[in-house]
């Protein structure tokens, strides 16, 4: 399993890409997904609303579970993944790819963001 | 979450070569899934899976009053089943309550009757100590044989050829709850079609040494079939599918069998007497007059799982209590097993939701099992 290295990454396992326009894309990691197994279920934002650093935005049901989804940074949601809806297994298959989540207008991010290494020490600990 | 307690089946070192995600059951190490929880599943509805169950506990019971202190510990008449076949059964306390679901296989000939009694998991230790403690004054052995057995098992509509290739066992003698020594890739095993899938297929009681060498035999021999390992999350979507009911989530010590529906495990006509007969006989008339709660299917109108615990309603009052809940993997839909009041419990009853997290999401009563297959 690797890590996309232009990525930052949450402590609850959301990546986030570079902004672009000011908007940047996010998913879950791989690992995350792992842990999860099969997702079947999700659910996000609305466009428009607001979204807050490490507080919930939606959640991700898998067999044998249900998880929040914490929104790494702070914002205004751009766009969500339809396809992610209603295909959930994205998620598993292609996590920082077909399975993204939602794009967010970034009006402020934590401090704490991690890198792709950082990332990767943060899971293997 | 430490590992370092958990017990690990003889096909430990197998599992983790193979990627499973492990997890702490009952105690036991086991394999949740190797890869995708649905492909498992619908690998063993279509073709075949192999499970580790060695986690669940064996307890042999022998002497020449083997089966009457079997008929007298558990509700069902042990003392009418043959050679060679299995009862599905249950032990309940003196009040009626389930302390354990149970399979018996009678082993032995007519001259030596000797018992196998497997028990959850969960309960092995105390169906263990209540067999123990009703053999007083009883002719009859208890023996802990859960360190003498690893269990394997092979599910699924394609189980029946893989397993033939590798043994002399007249499979299709062998009839469904029935059980006959034999061996399976040269080793010894009892090899029982029993199971927990919904699904024909066989459970093979191995010595722990052998387990690693039957798990390969039969991978090797289910290659072409399709046959691929399952862990414990499959098998729990699996019996949900199959409306088989898990201990501890549509069985407890406060639930008598009639509460359950499964009234009909309990021998009343048997002879003698047996551990809960009076409580049970006030628990079938109960239930016959007026059921508390009945156990009910429910099946989702929309994609969010209900989960054990959560709440059933119906104009906005709680009518009964989620036991057990998944997407199902055949169903494409979230489906659950739930205890609900008598009056909603009818099969299309209108206006019954379950409250998942706060929002009240629209569910079908329905009959169980949700699947059956075709036979």
């Amino acid at each position: 399993m690797s890590n996309p290295q232009q990525l930052r990454y949450s402590k609850e396992h959301e990546w986030l890409s570079a902004a672009e326009d000011g908007v940047s894309t996010v998913g879950i990691t791989e690992h995350a997904a792992n842990a999860l197994g099969d997702v079947v279920f999700v659910q996000l934002p609305e466009v428009g609303d607001s979204v807050t650093a490490g507080e919930t935005c939606g959640e991700l049901e898998s067999t044998k579970s249900v998880s929040d989804l914490y929104s790494p940074v702070s914002g205004e949601i751009t766009e969500v993944n339809e396809d992610v809806v209603n295909d959930p297994s994205l998620v598993n298959s292609a996590p920082f790819e077909g399975g993204w989540l939602f794009k967010v207008r970034v009006t402020d991010e934590p401090a704490d963001l991690l890198t792709a290494a950082e990332y990767d020490a943060h899971i293997a600990g | 979450m430490s590992s370092t307690e958990l017990r690990r089946t003889a096909l430990d070192a197998l599992h983790r070569s193979l990627g499973a995600t492990m997890t702490d059951f009952a105690g036991w190490d086991m394999p949740l899934r190797y890869g995708s929880e649905r492909d498992e599943h619908n690998a063993v509805r279509t073709r075949a899976g192999l499970f580790d169950l060695s986690h669940m506990g064996e307890i042999t019971v022998t002497g020449p009053q083997a089966a009457a202190l079997l008929d007298y510990a558990l509700v069902g008449n042990i003392g009418g089943v043959k050679p060679g076949r299995a009862r599905y059964t249950m032990i309940c306390r003196e009040d009626g309550g389930i302390l354990d679901d149970l399979i018996v296989y009678r082993l032995g000939g007519t001259e030596a009757p000797e018992y196998l009694v497997v028990a959850n998991a969960s309960n092995a230790q105390v169906v263990l100590d209540a067999l123990v403690e009703r053999s007083a004054g009883f002719d009859a052995e208890v023996r802990d044989d859960r360190d003498a057995y690893a269990l394997l098992a092979v599910q699924g509509p394609e189980s029946p050829s893989i397993l033939a290739s590798l043994t002399d066992a007249d499979l299709d003698g062998l009839k469904y709850y029935a059980g006959l020594p034999g061996t399976v890739a040269g080793v010894p095993a009892l090899i029982a079609r029993t199971g927990y899938t919904g699904e024909d297929g066989f459970e093979l009681f191995v010595k722990p040494e052998h387990a690693v060498e039957v798990w390969q035999a039969l991978t090797k021999a289910g290659e072409g079939a399709g046959l691929v390992p399952c862990g414990l999350s499959c098998r729990d979507t699996l019996r949900l599918e199959a409306g088989m009911p898990l201990y501890g989530h549509e069985l407890t010590t406060s639930l008598t069998p009639f509460d359950a529906g499964l009234g009909r495990v309990v021998k009343f006509e048997k002879e003698g007497d047996f551990v809960g007969r009076a409580a049970l006989a006030e628990a079938a008339a109960r239930a016959e007059q007026n059921p508390p709660r009945v156990l009910v299917g429910l099946v989702a109108e929309g994609r969010r799982v209900p989960r054990a615990g959560y709440a059933v309603v119906a104009g906005g009052e709680v009518i009964g209590e989620v036991t057990s809940g998944a997407p199902s993997p055949t169903l494409g839909k979230p489906i659950a097993m739930a205890y609900v009041d008598a009056a909603h419990a009818a099969p299309g009853t209108e206006g019954v939701g379950v409250d998942i997290r706060g929002s009240h999401e629209p569910y079908e009563v329905v009959a169980l099992p949700f699947y059956q297959r075709r036979k």
